[in-house]
């Protein structure tokens, strides 16, 4: 066999002709659909593949995009980035995040400006590392933030796994993994929201299994395809549900099928159980309090929980978005990033007033990164 | 001299140790007469207008695949003066040292500078050392400046025009995914360099091919995007860029997508893009291919009143986007 190149990643699914051909597929296709396509992207890598390789303007004025909630970073709740914060401002305390959470503003700062200030904040790439700075610093207090779906919450429980056998005593754990089901339902609920048909999360459903999203179809009487991230793939997917409307079927489809099973993975499901449970609530930005929509640690760890350690100093308070966001109606499908006021303006991906303009995942953040040229 | 091994702060205080180190060590690499006058300051003779520049050089890891910080601190200035048709002249060139940092290393850094210096012909005039205190500094950095002299005048980021051909002078992103790649100390194998190169006999080609050239700029920090940008908003027009015709290295779009990020946005410490008429591009390209550093030099678009202050990249399957300026924190310290 011979050695896994980075190429594989991506080469064949960005191939120009396959994506030509899809999209006019597509269009042919779509002629026959009885009623308008709006398709909701549950997870933000979707949003950024759409809005980053244009294939909404490969597609006919029938099919539309409704860019969903699945970016962990755009839909953490202001007070949760101000315990990120107050946790930095430990005395002794080096936090641990990843990417985007350090530019994120808070109510009154953000983890940027902290480290500017001279606090100890570091961006990972793998959580393992942590375990080299909580052993490098053993006088120091490592406090690991930990954001992400399904797909990152392995990774975390992994590293719990290693500093409880490696009897790691300087790292604690501030838990924010969420799901994706409870979300769905949150923005289905009131009936109001335009969705008919789903694209599913790609690694969320490698890690869940696209199990997770059997329920879907019947409750909503929409289509959801699970997709991989690249183009062609976000192309086949929508003509799969295409085929399904068009032939009067309402199913769940894995089109990502290189990567996700229906059971996905189990032995790290098996190991987040082993640590984690849903919380009994968590509000989320821009949508609002969902219930079981969050993991937590069981209570046997809360000797490394920073929620229960140092829950002193950790702001309980929710803080609500300015009121002139509109990033709930976006997310059902009722309106564009563009058709709020302050997109573009007010809010801009440097001073983000509201959850969708935060992270590169975001819907507005995407629309004005990319635009519709 | 009294310690081989490290350098201390008495390197610095002006004393025996200083000169000892500025004799062997400076002296000794970037020896020229004007060097060697050892006067307060070098007495230079310029004939024509000049063009003067200044950067600093905080690059960590300060080894890396493909070069050090010396070798970027000399092709970093000389290349600021070629992008404005300045032929490099004179350098000054100062260092801040850690104390405690290995003597080898610096001799090593010194050498790839004056091994640098010699693809532009440019001199090391003076300079300055000084030694600081144990975490007052990263183990080194360094300050170049640099005069040359003009021999290409009207090359600036205000002067594209409609019609005019965008080319980029070879693949894109390698210095910021080399960097990248030095950091995270990622088990993947092949040879990612950066580019680190500098860029005045390539401009040489240009002028003596006598290439007309609205604007230069060797595509830094921010990457082609920045560069891009700036010219759109500067020139108050649109560029037109297809998406396919951009080199970039398969390592580093590998880079790309394990991580998230844009070769676009990834810097570049020797590769270039230029505006030139269209009836000179291919000229240009024919010059710049016969030069190693940019030989794989290609056009990527053109200017357009499309949408004034705005890069479009177009896709080889027919849509089109924004091409953004690369915001928030990329990288830290790679130049």
């Amino acid at each position: 066999m011979s050695e896994l190149q980075l190429k594989d990643l991506y080469d064949g699914f960005r191939d120009p002709d396959v994506i030509k051909a899809l999209a006019q597929t597509i269009t042919n296709e779509a002629k026959q659909l009885k009623e308008p396509l709006k398709i909701m992207e549950v997870c933000g890598g979707h949003t950024h593949t759409i809005m980053k390789y244009g294939l909404k303007q490969l597609l006919p004025d029938n099919i539309d995009f409704i860019h969903g909630p699945g970016c962990p970073v755009c839909i953490m709740p202001k007070e949760r980035i101000d315990h990120a914060i107050a946790l930095a401002q430990i005395e002794d305390a080096i936090l641990l995040t990843l990417g985007d959470m350090i530019r994120v503003p808070g109510s009154t700062s953000s983890l940027a400006l902290e480290r500017a200030k001279g606090r100890d904040i570091r961006a990972l790439y793998s959580p393992l590392d942590a375990i080299k700075i909580a052993l490098e610093n053993p006088d120091k207090k490592v406090i690991f933030f930990a954001i992400g779906f399904e797909t990152t919450t392995p990774m975390t429980a992994a590293l719990l796994e290693q500093v409880e056998k490696q009897g790691i005593t300087n790292l604690y754990f501030h838990i924010n993994h969420v799901l994706v089901p409870p979300a769905v339902d949150a923005i289905m609920a009131d009936g109001q929201a335009k969705i008919n048909a789903f694209i599913g999360p790609a690694h969320v459903s490698v890690i869940s299994g696209a199990k997770i999203y059997q329920p879907l179809p019947k409750m909503y009487h929409a289509p959801v395809v699970v997709s991989g991230f690249e183009p062609i793939d976000v192309l086949q997917s929508i003509l799969m549900i295409v085929r399904q409307k068009n032939e009067d079927r309402c199913e769940m489809e894995i089109q990502y099928s290189r990567s996700v099973t229906l059971e996905g993975n189990t032995k790290a499901q098996e190991m987040i159980a082993k640590f984690m449970e849903p919380r009994e609530h968590f509000r989320w930005r821009g949508i609002g309090d969902i219930p079981h929509s969050a993991l937590g640690l069981r209570e046997q760890y809360a000797a490394y929980d920073a929620e229960n350690i140092f829950a002193d100093i950790l702001p309980t308070e929710p803080i609500d978005d300015h009121k002139l966001c509109i990033c709930g109606t976006i997310l059902k499908g009722l309106a564009k990033p563009n058709d709020c006021k302050v997109f573009g303006t007010a809010c801009t991906p440097n001073n983000p007033m509201g959850s969708c303009m935060v992270s590169s995942e975001g819907a507005c953040n995407a629309y004005y990164r990319y635009g519709e040229v | 001299m009294s310690n081989r091994k490290q350098i201390q702060l008495s390197h610095g205080g002006g004393g025996e140790e200083t000169n000892s180190l500025i004799h062997d060590l400076f002296y000794h690499h970037f020896s020229n007469d004007v060097l060697l006058a050892a006067e307060d300051a070098a007495v230079l003779e310029v004939k024509n207008k000049i063009a003067f520049t200044t950067d600093s050089f905080t690059v960590s890891p300060i080894f890396f695949n493909g070069g050090n910080i010396g070798k970027l601190a000399i092709a970093g200035t000389v290349n600021d003066l070629a992008m404005m048709g300045a032929k490099p002249l004179y350098l000054s060139s100062s260092f801040m040292i850690e104390e405690g940092f290995p003597f080898d290393d610096l001799e090593t850094i010194v050498k790839a500078m004056a091994e640098e210096l010699k693809h532009s012909g440019a001199k090391i005039v003076c300079g300055d050392t000084k030694v600081v205190p144990k975490g007052a500094v990263d183990q080194i950095f360094i300050n170049t400046s640099g005069i040359g002299e003009i021999e290409k005048e009207g090359i600036s980021a205000n002067n594209l025009q409609e019609g005019d051909v965008i080319i980029v002078s070879g693949d894109v992103g390698r210095h910021g995914a080399a960097i990248l790649m030095e950091r995270e100390g990622l088990g993947i194998s092949g040879n990612l360099q950066s580019d680190c190169a500098t860029l005045w006999p390539a401009v040489q080609a240009l002028i003596d091919a006598n290439v007309t050239i609205s604007a230069m700029r060797d595509a830094t920090r921010g990457g082609l995007s920045a560069v891009l940008n700036e010219w759109a908003e500067q020139s108050a027009v649109c560029l037109e860029i297809k998406e396919a015709s951009i080199p970039v290295d398969e390592a580093v779009q590998g880079i790309c997508e394990l991580f998230g990020f844009e070769a676009f946005d990834f810097a570049n410490e020797g590769t270039c893009i230029l505006a030139v008429p269209p009836e000179d591009a291919q000229i240009a390209i024919d010059a710049l291919q016969k030069i190693d550093v940019t030989k794989k030099a290609t056009i990527i678009g053109q200017v357009s009143m499309k949408k004034e202050g705005k890069v479009i990249l177009h896709s080889a399957y027919g849509s089109s986007r924004y091409l953004d300026l690369p915001k928030g924190e990329l990288l830290p310290r790679i130049c």
